[in-house]
């Protein structure tokens, strides 16, 4: 990798569990992302997946420093983000912009696709030569495939793929190098998810615009990334271009993730073998010792519960895994067994998945 | 003859004040014993409300349900709500994508499953205690005899679409409508389900309606499957047709614009122009039309008929894709 824009180097988010009866004292952590090392290239797609709970929401905020970080370092382009302080972080995020699952979902519907639109230019001071703000309006429009009458109108109005056509609009007005795309087409029927893919597409080659798009479904992610990242229970376990992974998936958890996604194609879906996991994620309350992965995982070995793998360099393809045993499984010389079933309790501290309802992001700041 | 035969089935809904709204239009087609069939159709189509109407479920106001559901021989729209319910829970189970909403929170599992089997069989509640664990264990819950005594908010969603499933099957029903029960589960948890489901419905021969917008779904379960578009079946075939030559423009462009995971990384995706909502009320004709590229005359104005096909399925289009000539 070259020309790196985003560098991430042992990034830790952690929330705060506080007693219900004290509400100052802390009793737990959730461990939502602990510990991800990650680069991503100008101009390419990274792509970030995993079940839900595992904690890719989170780390994408914690890149954007919507939640603070606990821990680790964050480098955008030569300028170490966590560093930042006031000012110099608000003139900064213009350069790094994000896409939400349901952009209108939070928006107060009163007001207009202009003012909305607006609101990120007055943030940073760029919205006073009205002649100016009117072209880049209807440019920005324009370049997401809407009309500009669209203005004056507001989000109840809009079906799903229009609304997200004008989140997209609403993340490129203020020319950011980066977008955060979290799970950008997930709430999307078929036929508009291929819409809005396709622009995405477009305008990353049209601006040259850098990606990391999270999302839980693998066969998207893997239409539109260059690299991605499989994650589970807040850690990296694998990371390879799509196509070697796709092709020689080296961790048991990647395994499993891409035995289970069904294919349209009932000859391929009767030929597969399926790896069918044991039980539930657990919770990143308290995660298990050693490897996270190993109460699911059929090839576990008495090391894992002891040592935690880290994530590393499996050859020269440069594909990354955190598996103790990734050569003697991929070799076929360890062999699958039987795993049992553990129960997870969705109550433990925290449910693994909250939505994005819960997780505080700061509207402050654009 | 077939266990589920459902004819001409409409729902219209009425508001006051509201243009009354046709969300099933005409629907229909059979299930045999033990066999798979698929409802497949982006959000909005029709499928939750074509099952609620099968199950008599929809609500008592508001809307009007006509045509025929017949169960064996009986025609369920006209069973009095209490002889329906006793089919309900006896001839035919039901599984939702939230089993939370379909689970009694303030009873414990192991007694909502043995209710079933005290009122649809008979059962002493001890005895139904006893068989409601065994239940437990053959959906895969681990630890079956503690789980008994538990509330639904004690388990994951993957373990609570299991119990609901035990007691959509506590009664050995010859029919199974799911809808969407896997939608709201990670796809690890949903290829469990799927296995289960598959195992259930083979080792006991219960037949199975399987409703999903997801395309891969159905390819790996169903033995037929219906297309729906805008309230009407647009196509049915069998699942190995239906996707190696799908003949309604909306097929087609559906199974070319889902990315697949065993394709490289690719281009751009195909896109159908437009979206359902748009063309909300749909236009007479083909409803399909504003966004069809096939789109001809005679789409437009008169309705469209649901033709038989050769290969035993069933087409509504005047300008289908052209069949694909095996080389
Ligand atoms: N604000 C918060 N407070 C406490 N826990 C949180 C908060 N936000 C997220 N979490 C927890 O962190 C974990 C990761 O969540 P998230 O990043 O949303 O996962 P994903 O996006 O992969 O579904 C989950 O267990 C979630 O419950
Ligand atoms: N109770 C209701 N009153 C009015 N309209 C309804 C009601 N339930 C569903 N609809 C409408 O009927 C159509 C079909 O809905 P549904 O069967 O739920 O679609 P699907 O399950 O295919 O996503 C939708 O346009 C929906 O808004
Ligand atoms: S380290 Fe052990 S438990 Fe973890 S994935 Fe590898 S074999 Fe499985
Ligand atoms: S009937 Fe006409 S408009 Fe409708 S799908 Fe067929 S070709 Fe397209
Ligand atoms: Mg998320
Ligand atoms: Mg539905």
């Amino acid at each position: 990798m070259s020309d790196v824009l985003v560098e991430i180097d042992d990034l830790k988010v952690h929330f705060p569990i506080k007693s219900g009866l004290l509400f100052d004292r802390t009793i737990a952590h959730v461990l939502a992302v602990d510990g991800v090392s990650l680069k991503i290239a100008r101009g390419e797609t990274y792509g970030l997946v995993g079940e839900s709970g595992c904690g890719k929401s989170t780390l994408g905020r914690g890149l954007l420093r919507l939640v603070e970080p606990t821990h680790g370092r964050i480098i955008v382009d030569g300028t170490d983000v966590r560093a930042l302080q006031g000012e110099q972080m608000r003139l900064f995020r213009r350069r790094i912009q994000m896409v939400f699952q349901d952009p209108m979902s939070s928006l107060d519907p009163r007001q207009s696709v202009e003012s909305l639109l607006v609101e990120g230019l007055k943030a940073h001071d760029m919205h006073r030569d009205k002649a100016a703000v009117r072209q880049r309006l209807r440019s920005t429009l324009d370049s997401v495939g809407l009309p500009a009458s669209t203005l004056n109108k507001y989000p109840h109005e809009f079906s799903g793929g229009q609304r997200q056509r004008i989140g997209i609009a609403r993340a490129l007005i203020l020319g950011p190098e980066l977008i955060v795309a979290d799970e950008p087409v997930s709430a999307l029927d078929v036929s508009i998810q291929a819409q809005v893919v396709n622009l995405l597409g477009d305008l990353q080659e049209s601006l040259g615009l850098t990606y990391l798009v999270i999302a839980h479904d693998l066969a998207v992610v893997r239409h539109i990334s260059d690299t991605i990242g499989v994650m589970y229970l807040g850690a990296l376990v694998e990371e390879a271009d799509g196509d070697r992974l796709y092709q020689r998936p080296l961790h048991p958890y990647t395994r499993a993730l891409l035995s289970a996604v069904p294919i349209p194609d009932p000859w391929t879906e009767d030929r597969r073998e399926r790896i069918l996991l044991a039980g539930d994620l657990p919770s990143p309350v308290n995660p298990p010792s050693g490897c996270r992965f190993r109460t699911r995982c059929p090839w576990s070995q008495p090391r894992c519960a002891e040592d935690r793998p880290e994530l590393r360099v499996f050859d020269d393809s440069g594909q990354r895994v955190a598996c103790h045993f990734a050569e003697q499984i991929h070799s076929g010389e360890l062999r699958m067994h039987e795993v049992h079933t553990e129960l997870v309790r969705p109550a433990q501290g925290s449910a693994p998945d909250v939505g994005s309802g819960l997780i505080q992001t700061r509207n402050d700041l654009p | 003859m077939a266990l589920l035969d459902v004819r001409d089935l409409s729902v219209v809904f009425r508001r006051r004040g509201a243009e009354p709204f046709t969300a099933v239009d005409g629907v229909g087609f059979t299930v045999e014993p033990g066999q798979t069939v698929g409802l497949v159709g982006e959000s909005g189509c029709g499928k939750s409300v074509t099952s609620l109407a099968i199950m008599g479920l929809l609500p008592r106001r508001g809307n009007q349900v006509t045509g025929e559901v017949r169960f064996e021989d009986t025609d369920l729209l006209k069973l009095r709500p209490q002889d329906l319910r006793d089919r309900r829970g006896r001839d035919i189970g039901m599984i939702f994508q939230d089993p939370l909403s379909s689970l009694n929170p303030v009873i414990p599992l192991g007694l909502q499953v043995a209710e079933v089997l005290e009122r649809h069989q008979g059962k002493t509640r001890q005895a139904a205690l006893r068989q409601a664990g065994g239940l437990l264990d053959a959906v895969g819950i681990p630890d079956p005899a503690r789980r008994l005594k538990e509330f639904p908010h004690q388990l994951s969603g993957g373990m609570r679409q299991r119990a609901l499933i035990a007691i959509a099957l506590a009664c050995k029903p010859r029919l199974l409508i799911a809808d969407e029960p896997t939608t709201a589960l990670d796809v690890t948890i949903q290829a469990q389900i799927l296995a289960l489901l598959k195992e259930l419905v083979d080792q006991s021969g219960t037949a199975l309606v399987m409703i999903t917008h997801d395309l891969g779904v159905v390819a790996g379960l169903c033995d037929t499957v219906n297309v729906l578009y805008a309230g009407k079946v647009v196509e049915r075939a069998g699942r190995h047709d239906l996707f190696a030559d799908p003949r309604h423009p909306y097929t087609h462009g559906l199974l070319q614009s889902v990315p697949r995971l065993d394709v490289d990384r690719g281009g751009r995706l195909h896109q159908i122009r437009g979206s359902v909502s748009d063309n909300i009320p749909w236009p007479e004709g083909c409803a399909f039309a504003p966004r069809c590229d096939r789109v001809i005359d005679d789409c437009v104005g008169a309705t469209v008929p649901l033709e038989p096909t050769r290969r035993d399925g069933a087409l509504r289009c005047t300008n289908p894709v052209p069949q694909e000539v095996p080389a």
